[in-house]
């Protein structure tokens, strides 16, 4: 008998709120957290993005500890994780994993040429030394996916019994690096991105830290993790695959494991990056499955593209519009801008969501997939 | 022109590590991407940085690429005519 | 879940201008920077393929490693359904630190896409599974030392669940100048054991 996992806690920090209730709202009132930043700092010419206020971040930190010494990336995942951590009463020992995913960490203190914070392992030692972890930090840095395939990751050891619960922190900040990065890649949109549009011209890029516990204990359950799959398109480093082949293989993969059907899935939380290739890709690889047809969002409207936080922050969203039985408006969506029909949320409604669907595709041609059902 | 040529060659095989292909075994008009060269679209995004750090070109529309980038013929005949460097 | 036995089918280490396969020296040349070395290990093994001089030092390294367990098992007439579990420690941050150089200096301020691609560890994944076509499992993890533990357990998983058929595992680690890579093919069958005692004794030859 292969052991049950479930998501039992959820918390994210992001620029629309420092917990989840604070982010539904917003998401509700389709309130996003992009927005016009002139920092020259950052970038040379005014840009869009979903910047954390420093100020906010600091006075919410503040109330967690007195120590200062942590960098802005860190406050926002120890904040992430330490409601969660203390409401769960879940010990900290050697049955307790903890995984961080993330895909440049502390690389702006690369900008001062410091480079033992840049080490991803150092990262994750400062946040597991925060909150007493004893087990060695797993650190995931998978390009976009990351946040998913901590999920996933996560199911796996667990349905093994190397451990009991995982806490998971998924957490990625808007720096000159990635700026100037995905602005190489003639990437970036010079308005609020369009994930699905006609007139979408590329990604908005965003901040967050999202936190989740997995655990096999199904008391506090908010949704069950039912299969999974993380499949490489073997075909471009930069670019999706034409045919979506990883990405049809990833969901492939999950819903086989999770034993369902593609017409039993009822919402899909989508990557939706709004650059031309991505989107059209994920149409094409949705409509090789029949998935055409079921209600699907991007949150990158309300976030910006979170690079390694986004995955599990937008899990996070989607558990609560499972268990709220709400589908939230795909933000920033206009007329069709993809070759192949998908049916993407134009306004919130309600909507019995029993098994939700999670996608991400990344650099490296890199995809995961994730199969959630609401336990009852 | 010929000497913007073989700077352009140089270049392409410098920028793009080239490694096994020599300024000789690049044709004026051999197709740069596709079957020619085979270059991919990171090169293409490449080349783009190279307009604009060594000849100060600044493509508004990357999309423009396409039609610059088909050949050296055609790169040398756009950067001798709106190079500002 | 009842683990059935896997087995290390073959293994590869990288270091030191040094090839080796299975503990054998298949390879090596005088000391010499890592680019040099990489280009000689190429052209030993009578590759063509351009898209190997693009690549940053820790996909070169990966790659290598690579190409030596699988050149024998690649038949593109059947899909080969080879996981891909790696780790490092320095994640990319050798290109990292290339990359933010090109954007340090406001004068000078050209940041190079072909760079940029490579500041993810995972990218390196990306260029074996195009090399060898494997559309397959992958996932790239950091720890602050070599992890035979959790290499030996997450593989076993993907195994056991049917996730793939075999594993490629390696840790490849590159930073300024320093490397190392440990690559292994982890099978259902063998005659080495895949266990971390064996993987700690294997790693350190």
């Amino acid at each position: 008998m292969i052991k049950e996992v479930y998501i039992t806690e959820t918390n994210c920090i992001t620029p629309i709120g420092f917990d989840v209730a604070s982010n539904i709202k917003n998401i509700g009132e389709e309130v996003s957290g992009i927005q016009l930043h002139d920092k020259p700092m950052l970038f040379s010419v005014p840009f869009y993005a979903s910047i954390i206020n420093d100020v906010d971040l600091d006075l919410a930190f503040a109330k967690v500890t007195s120590a200062t010494n942590y960098s802005r990336l860190e406050k926002m995942m120890i904040l992430a994780l330490e409601p969660i951590i203390k409401k769960s009463k879940v010990i900290l020992n050697e049955r307790t994993a903890f995984i961080l995913s993330t895909t440049k960490g502390n690389v702006t203190a690369l900008e001062n040429h410091n480079i033992e914070p840049a080490y991803l392992d150092q990262l994750a030692k400062i946040i597991a030394n925060f909150f007493e972890f004893k087990t060695e930090p797993i650190v995931i840095s998978n390009a976009c996916v990351s946040g998913i395939l901590a999920v996933s990751v996560a199911k796996r050891l667990i349905q093994a019994e190397m451990y009991d619960n995982i806490f998971i922190v998924a957490g990625d900040e808007v720096s000159k690096f990635v700026l100037s990065g995905f602005n190489s890649f003639q990437a970036m949109s010079d308005l609020p991105c369009k994930p699905y549009s006609i007139n979408r011209t590329g990604v908005t890029l965003g901040e967050a830290a999202a936190a989740v516990l997995v655990s096999s204990n199904k008391e506090n359950a908010k949704i069950k993790v039912r299969g999974d799959g993380s499949i490489n398109d073997a075909n471009h480093i930069s670019g999706p695959s034409r045919t979506g082949e990883g990405l049809y293989r990833s969901i492939q993969s999950a819903l086989a494991e999770a034993r369902i059907k593609s017409n039993q899935i009822d919402y899909i939380s989508a990557h939706g990056t709004a650059t031309p290739f991505n989107d059209e890709m994920e149409a094409i690889a949705l409509n090789r499955l029949g998935l055409e047809n079921v209600p699907m969002n991007s949150l990158k409207g309300f976030y910006g593209h979170t690079l390694g936080a986004s995955g599990l922050l937008e899990t996070v969203i989607g558990i609560q519009s499972a268990l709220e039985n709400k589908l939230f408006v795909s933000l920033g969506f206009d007329t069709i801008g993809v070759s192949q029909p998908i049916n993407v949320i134009e306004k919130n409604e309600n909507r019995n969501i029993h098994y939700f669907l999670k996608t991400a595709s990344g650099f490296g041609g890199c995809n995961t997939a994730v199969v959630f059902e609401k336990v009852n | 022109m010929e000497a913007l040529k073989q700077e352009l060659k140089s270049k392409i095989i410098e920028v793009l590590n080239l490694e096994d292909i020599a300024i000789a075994d690049i044709n004026d008009d051999d197709a740069l991407f596709g079957d020619g060269l085979g270059l991919d679209s990171i090169d293409a995004l490449e080349l783009i940085v190279m307009l604009d750090k060594d000849y100060g070109i600044k493509l508004v529309d990357p999309k423009e690429g396409k039609t610059i980038f088909k050949s050296i013929e055609t790169m040398a005949g756009y950067i001798a005519e709106n190079r500002v460097k | 879940m009842t683990a059935k036995k896997t087995y290390i089918q073959s293994f590869c280490t990288i270091q030191n201008n040094q090839i080796l396969m299975n503990g054998e020296v298949v390879f090596s040349t005088e000391p010499t920077a890592f680019s040099d070395f990489s280009k000689k290990t190429y052209q030993h093994l009578e590759m063509n393929y351009p898209k190997f001089f693009k690549m940053d030092n820790l996909s070169k390294l990966a790659f290598l490693g690579a190409e030596f367990l699988l050149k024998s098992e690649s038949n593109f007439s059947k899909e080969n359904n080879t996981a891909l579990v790696f780790a490092n420690k320095s994640s990319s941050l050798d290109t990292d630190v290339k990359y933010q150089n090109s954007i340090s200096d406001a004068e000078n301020y050209y940041p190079s896409p072909a760079v940029f691609v490579y500041t993810l560890p995972n990218i390196c994944l990306g260029e074996i599974s195009i090399k060898h076509q494997l559309k397959s499992e992958n996932s790239f993890f950091i720890f602050a030392d070599y992890n035979p533990e959790f290499m030996e357990k997450y593989s076993n998983i993907l195994l056991e669940t049917l996730k793939a058929d075999k594993v490629l595992c390696g840790w490849v680690e590159y930073y300024n100048e320093n490397y190392k890579a440990f690559l292994y093919l982890v099978d259902k069958e063998g005659e080495i054991e895949h266990n971390q005692e064996i993987l700690k004794k294997l790693y350190k030859q």
